[in-house]
C-alpha cells in the first residue's frame, strides 16, 4: 500500500488533460501564443535595420554628389525622403524624428574632390537609439568611398595606392547576418521557460485556491502521484510547442538545423524539467494564482534580459554575467544556438547540460524542502 | 483494535502562527453514533476535523481513529474515512460522472464503473451525469459531495458543516441520509451551527475558541449545563423581556414565538425573582424542562464572555 499507484497517477493525468481541454483560452494560449510570438518577433525584431529615413542638404549638385547619394540609396540602409534647406531645418527634422540621418554635402564638394582636397561630408545621425543607426553608420564610409572611386573614371581616376593591409571578415554560421536566424532559436528558450514555469505554477496553486487540494489529499493519493500527474501533461505541451516552433522556424524563417538532434533532444528535455521544477517551486511559495503569476513573471525578465537573448552576454558586467549564469534560459539558449546554427553535437554542449543539471538539483532541493504533504 | 471507540483522541492541540486554535481537545466517538460537533465560527472545529483525518499534523496529543494511530498511520485512516469539506471541493470543470470516477480511482476501487453508475442512480443524477459539477445548485453540490465521499464505503464520515447554505428541504433529506448510514453502522462526526441539527445527534460536544466546554449524550446536555428554565405566557412579552434581563438570577431570556424562556444557573436567585413576578399576576409562569436550545444559547453567550481573546478560523 505504500507503493506508487499507476492507476492513481493516470487518473490525475487524465483529469488534468480534461481540464486543459475545457479551458479553451489557456489551451489556445499554450499553442497559439508561442506561434504569434514567433511570427511577431521573428519578423519584427531586426538588429540591422535598413531603409532609414534620410534627408539631404545639397550644397552641390554635380555628378559625384549624385553618385554618393545613389550609392547610399543602393546600400538599402538609407531612404532619401527629401531635401532640407539649411542646418537648422536639418536639426529640426532630426529632433522631431522625421529622419534618422541628415547628410550635408558642402558647396564645392565635387570641385574639391577633383582637386584632391578631401572635402568632408557631414552625416548627422540620431544616435539616441544607437542600435537603430549603428549598422548604417558602420557601412557609410565604405559606401561613400566606393561611390566616389566609381565616379572618378578616366583621367580623374586616382593612382591606386594599395592599403597597408586588409581585413577579411567571415560571418560564420549566419553569413547574411540575419537577425531572425539569431532571434528564432532564442525565442524557443524564452517561450518554453515562460509557458512551462507559469502553467505549472498556476496549475498546482489552482488546486489549493479552489479547495480541491483538500479533497485530493484527504484521499490516499501520494504527493508524487499528484505531482507527476499534474506535471506530465505540460511536458507534453512543451513537446508540442517545440515541434510547432521548429517547423515554423524551418519553413517560415529558413533557420537551419545543422547539428545533432540527439543533443537537442537531451537539452530540451532537461530544460523543460528545469522549468517545471521552477514552476513547482513557485507553487510552494504562492498562495493564489495571482501570486503564482507574478512570481513566474519575475523569473521571465532575467530570462529575456540576462540570458544573452536580447543583449550579448559578453557585454554585461561580471556580476550580471554571474546572475545570468544562474538563469536556465542562458544555457539552453547557448545549447540551441550551438546545435541549430553551429552544427554542434553532444560533446559541444556538455557544459551547458551540466549547468542545467546543477540548476535543476538546486531548484529541486529547495522545492522539496518547501513542499508539505499536509495543509499546515 | 486498541480502542472500542471509532475515534479516541486525547490532548489534541494545534496552533497557527503562535495562536492556539485547538487546545488539548479530547474526543471519544462510539461506533455507529452520530456525533455533533458544535461551536461558534472560528472555534477550531475545522482544524480538529482536519487533524482527525490526517490533513493537518497535531502539535500535541495522540490517539486512534478507526483503530489506526493518528500520527503513524495517517495513510490507513485516509483509506477508511470519508471527509466532506466545508467548501465544495470537487472539480467544477469536470462533469458529475468524471468527478465520481476520479474519486473512485483515487481509492483504487474495483468495479469502478458499476459503483459510479449506482451512485449516480441513487443520487438521481444518472441522466445529468455529463453536466459540469460547477453548474449544479448548492443543494445538489452538497449531495454530490456526500455521494463522492461515500463511494469507497468508509466506516467513518467526517462532515464539516455539510448543510451550510443549503435549503431546509435539502437539509432534511441530508439528515435522513445521515441517519440511514448511522443505522448501517457508519460512524458520523458532523459539525454544525444549527440547533435543529444538533437535536438529531446522539452525542454532542461543544467547543469554543479551541477549548471543549462540554460533551455528552445530547439528551443530557441541558442537565450537564445545569440550567433551569421557566416558560412565560401572556401579553406584551417585549416589554417584559426588556425588564427581565435586568433582574437578579436571570441569565438568559429567549423568545420562541408567543412564549419566553427564562433561564438561570443560580436556582435560588431565579426562583425568588420568578415568585415575585408571578405575584404580579400579569403572566402565566411554568417550570419547563430545559432544552438543548437554551443550553446552547447559554453556552454561546458564556463563550463570548469567557473567551474574549478573539478566535481565528483555520486558513481555508
Amino acid at each position: 500500500m505504500s507503493s506508487i499507484s499507476l492507476s492513481r497517477f493516470l487518473a490525475v493525468l487524465f483529469k488534468e488533460f480534461i481540464q486543459m481541454r475545457r479551458d479553451r483560452i489557456t489551451f489556445g494560449m499554450m499553442i497559439g501564443l508561442p506561434l504569434v510570438q514567433l511570427f511577431l518577433f521573428g519578423f519584427a525584431i531586426n538588429a540591422d535595420p535598413r531603409h532609414l529615413p534620410t534627408l539631404v542638404e545639397l550644397g552641390d549638385n554635380g555628378p559625384i554628389s549624385r553618385a554618393v547619394i545613389s550609392g547610399m540609396q543602393n546600400s538599402s540602409y538609407f531612404d532619401f525622403t527629401g531635401i532640407v534647406a539649411g542646418t537648422e531645418a536639418g536639426e529640426e527634422a532630426l529632433r522631431r524624428g522625421d529622419a534618422n540621418f541628415v547628410i550635408v554635402i558642402p558647396q564645392g564638394f565635387e570641385r574639391d574632390v577633383v582637386r584632391g582636397r578631401s572635402p568632408e561630408i557631414l552625416v548627422a545621425a540620431d544616435a539616441s537609439d544607437p542600435s537603430a543607426t549603428g549598422g548604417a553608420v558602420a557601412a557609410l564610409s565604405g559606401i561613400v568611398s566606393v561611390a566616389i572611386s566609381e565616379a572618378l573614371t578616366g583621367p580623374l581616376a586616382r593612382p591606386g595606392g594599395a592599403p597597408a593591409f586588409s581585413v577579411i571578415v567571415h560571418r560564420e554560421y549566419n553569413p547574411e547576418g540575419r537577425t531572425s536566424t539569431n532571434i528564432v532559436p532564442g525565442l524557443l528558450a524564452i517561450i518554453l521557460s515562460m509557458t512551462m514555469v507559469l502553467i505549472t505554477a498556476v496549475a498546482i496553486v489552482k488546486e489549493s485556491e479552489r479547495g480541491t487540494m483538500e479533497m485530493l489529499i484527504a484521499t490516499p493519493v501520494k504527493p508524487i502521484e499528484v505531482m507527476l500527474g499534474k506535471i506530465l501533461p505540460y511536458v507534453f505541451v512543451g513537446y508540442v510547442q517545440t515541434g510547432v516552433f521548429l517547423a515554423a522556424a524551418r519553413l517560415v524563417f529558413g533557420v537551419p538545423f545543422e547539428g545533432s538532434p540527439l543533443a537537442f533532444i537531451v537539452g530540451f528535455n532537461l530544460f523543460i524539467i528545469v522549468n517545471l521544477a521552477l514552476g513547482f517551486l513557485i507553487s510552494t511559495m504562492a498562495r493564489n494564482q495571482m501570486q503564482a503569476m507574478q512570481l513566474s513573471f519575475f523569473t521571465i525578465l532575467p530570462s529575456i534580459l540576462l540570458s544573452g537573448f536580447m543583449f550579448p552576454f559578453a557585454g554585461m558586467p561580471g556580476w550580471a554575467q554571474a546572475l545570468g549564469t544562474g538563469v536556465p534560459a542562458t544555457h539552453f539558449l547557448r545549447l540551441v544556438r550551438k546545435v541549430m546554427l553551429k552544427g554542434g553535437g553532444l560533446p559541444d554542449v556538455t557544459g551547458d547540460l551540466w549547468a542545467l543539471g546543477i540548476i535543476l538539483v538546486v531548484i529541486s532541493i529547495i522545492a522539496m524542502l518547501r513542499y508539505r504533504q499536509t495543509l499546515d | 483494535m486498541r480502542s472500542e471507540y471509532v475515534i479516541d483522541v486525547e490532548g489534541l492541540s494545534k496552533s497557527f502562527g503562535g495562536k492556539l486554535v485547538v487546545d488539548r481537545f479530547d474526543i471519544r466517538v462510539p461506533k455507529g453514533a452520530i456525533y455533533g460537533f458544535l461551536g461558534p465560527n472560528g472555534s477550531g472545529k475545522t482544524t480538529t476535523i482536519r487533524m482527525l483525518c490526517g490533513l493537518l499534523t497535531a502539535d500535541a496529543g495522540a490517539g486512534t481513529c478507526l483503530g489506526f494511530d493518528l500520527r503513524r498511520e495517517a495513510a490507513r485512516i485516509k483509506e477508511n474515512v470519508g471527509y466532506m469539506t466545508q467548501k465544495f471541493s470537487l472539480y467544477e470543470d469536470l462533469s458529475i460522472r468524471e468527478n465520481l470516477d476520479f474519486v473512485a480511482r483515487m481509492y483504487r476501487m474495483d468495479r469502478r464503473r458499476e459503483r459510479v453508475d449506482t451512485a449516480l442512480e441513487e443520487l438521481g443524477l444518472a441522466n445529468r451525469s455529463r453536466q459540469l459539477a460547477g453548474t449544479l445548485s448548492g443543494g445538489w453540490k452538497q449531495r454530490l459531495a456526500l455521494a463522492a465521499c461515500l463511494l469507497h464505503e468508509p466506516k467513518l464520515l467526517l462532515l464539516d458543516e455539510p448543510t451550510a447554505g443549503v435549503d431546509p428541504k435539502a437539509r432534511r433529506d441530508f439528515w435522513d441520509e445521515i441517519r440511514r448510514l448511522s443505522a448501517l453502522g457508519v460512524t458520523v462526526l458532523v459539525s454544525t451551527h444549527y440547533m435543529d441539527e444538533a437535536v438529531q445527534c446522539d452525542f454532542i460536544t461543544y467547543i469554543a475558541y479551541g477549548k471543549k466546554l462540554i460533551d455528552g449524550p445530547s439528551g443530557r446536555i441541558p442537565e450537564l449545563v445545569g440550567l433551569e428554565t421557566w416558560r412565560v405566557e401572556g401579553e406584551e412579552l417585549a416589554l417584559l423581556e426588556a425588564r427581565l434581563k435586568t433582574l437578579p438570577g436571570i441569565e438568559q431570556v429567549a423568545r420562541f414565538g408567543m412564549v419566553l424562556h427564562v433561564s438561570g444557573i443560580d436556582r435560588a436567585a431565579l426562583r425568588s425573582t420568578v415568585t415575585a413576578l408571578e405575584a404580579e399576576g400579569t403572566h402565566r409562569w411554568s417550570l419547563q424542562v430545559a432544552g438543548l436550545e437554551e443550553a446552547f444559547i447559554y453556552l454561546m453567550a458564556g463563550a463570548r464572555d469567557n473567551f474574549n481573546g478573539g478566535g481565528i478560523e483555520a486558513a481555508a
